[in-house]
């Protein structure tokens, strides 16, 4: 059972459709401590990283339990956010800091302004091989909505492009992310979070 | 490379869908569930939804038509039509939508595009501009005069300001559709669109006019519109999504194929 934690950040609808089309039974949990009985978590996510505060004091200790227990855990775009140290989008909330680096806004080079939010679909470049990404072909496209971005590091596993290159998905042992929304991104989509699921 | 944007628009009216030429003179042109799932399996990047009779009444038919149209889709949704409030809002993003749509009742309340985007992020909130080349308009001098209420109310707004300001309040897109070119396969309005594209930093939706592929490529490259919305050239099945795309890939412009 997948505990998809709900902290008020944006709807969480198209996730649990998506879950529901890959064979996943998924709930929300009413208080933290119902974390101990999921088999894997999922942080989702849209908006704003001032949203994660919500994920403050007894939310973010059941996650950390979880983490340690070896759960499967997988951060959706600003959830991935979440797990790396903050975000130059409310500075003031601190966050999960397993991956390290800070969250970012797009910057462009001169004369070669684009579009902010990066909004559609962009295509994936896979640095290293992943349990996450297994089966995903070089140049997949998959949806992308968001102002922020979090940095290329040695947990990458798929990086994007949009100006500058940033970390597309990320895994580490039993914690993944996505910045990209594998809900809304057709069959590509639902493989990764099959992929993903299949360790729960 | 961020790829150009595909996006075919449902205009339903109790629960049907059906498609106008300027506005007016609506025919039906089937199940909204039906049409997306063939434009699902032919490579539609998004989906809108406009509920062009949009009532009090039509509320919970609404809210059935988006859940059966996102039961059939692993993709971006859009509601329009009938969102005056945050209540409606919510109901359209309960039943499955990832985005709204505001268009009159922003002009009435453009306080209503910054609530929702607090509430929801600028990403889930789009402002549809449906605009008309300006002689005789009551505008402000500007040469694009903004239409309220499906096109039949002249506002004193013109389409780069209004622009400007819904993103400056917190819209994440911008839906901007010609009137002069809605239904007529003329093309899309260039002009139009790369004026407002290069007024705003967010990306510019182009709707209005589309009649054959040479259209969508022009928009792309002329209008500097991030994403090109249709209606009639897709569901009367003169034209699928997928040849389109295979020729906008083989002009030179990044799509997802």
């Amino acid at each position: 059972m997948i505990a998809l934690v709900d902290y008020g950040a944006g709807n969480l609808a198209s996730v649990r459709k998506a879950l529901a089309a890959i064979g996943a039974s998924v709930w929300t949990p009413a208080v933290p401590g119902e974390l101990s009985r999921a088999t894997g978590v999922i942080v989702p996510g849209v908006g704003h990283f001032d949203a994660t505060r919500g994920l403050t004091g007894d939310w973010r200790a059941a996650i950390t339990d979880a983490v340690a227990d070896g759960k499967p855990l997988l951060g959706i775009c600003v959830g991935l956010q979440w797990l790396f140290e903050g975000s130059a989008e409310a500075p003031d909330v601190e966050g999960l800091g397993v991956f390290k680096g800070r969250c970012f806004t797009f910057t462009f080079p001169e004369g070669e302004r684009q579009k902010v939010p990066h909004v559609g679909w962009n295509s994936l470049a896979m640095p290293r091989p992943s349990r996450l990404m297994a089966g995903i072909a070089e140049g997949t496209q998959v949806y992308f909505t968001h102002s922020f971005a979090a940095p290329v590091i040695d947990d990458t596993a798929a990086t994007c492009e949009y100006g500058v290159p940033f970390s597309a998905a990320v895994e580490r042992n039993n914690v993944s992310a996505v910045q990209f929304h594998p809900e809304k991104s057709g069959p590509a989509g639902l493989q990764i979070l099959r992929n993903w699921w299949q360790a729960c | 490379m961020l790829s150009k944007r595909i996006i075919a628009c449902l205009d339903v009216r109790d629960g049907k869908v059906v498609k106008g030429v300027n506005f007016e003179g609506l025919r039906e042109a089937g199940d909204p569930a039906e049409l997306a799932r063939r434009y699902n399996v032919e490579g539609i990047d998004e989906i809108v939804i406009l509920d062009v009779t949009a009532t009090v009444e039509a509320r919970q038919a609404r809210a059935h038509t988006i859940a059966a149209v996102a039961r059939e889709i692993f993709l971006p949704l859009a509601v329009g039509g009938g969102i005056h409030s945050e209540a409606d809002a919510a109901a359209a993003i309960e039943a499955g939508a990832d985005k709204v749509s505001l268009n009159t009742a922003a002009l009435k309340n453009p306080d209503l595009i910054t609530r929702l985007a607090k509430r929801y992020g600028s990403q889930a909130v789009i402002v549809a501009i449906d605009a008309k080349r300006g002689a005789g308009t009551p505008n402000q001098g500007g040469p694009y005069n903004v239409f309220a209420r499906s096109g039949q109310a002249a506002t004193t707004r013109d389409a780069i300001e209004w622009a400007r300001e819904a993103t400056d309040r917190g819209a994440g897109e911008i839906l901007l559709t010609s009137i002069d070119r809605d239904g007529t396969k003329a093309g899309f309005d260039c002009d139009m669109t790369a004026a407002v594209s290069e007024a705003v930093n967010i990306p510019v939706i182009a709707s209005g006019g589309a009649g054959s592929f040479a259209h969508f490529a022009e928009v792309f490259r002329e209008g500097h519109a991030d994403a090109a919305l249709a209606a009639s050239i897709f569901h009367f099945n003169e034209k699928s999504v997928s040849a389109l795309k295979l020729f906008l890939s083989e002009s030179g412009i990044p799509v997802r194929v």
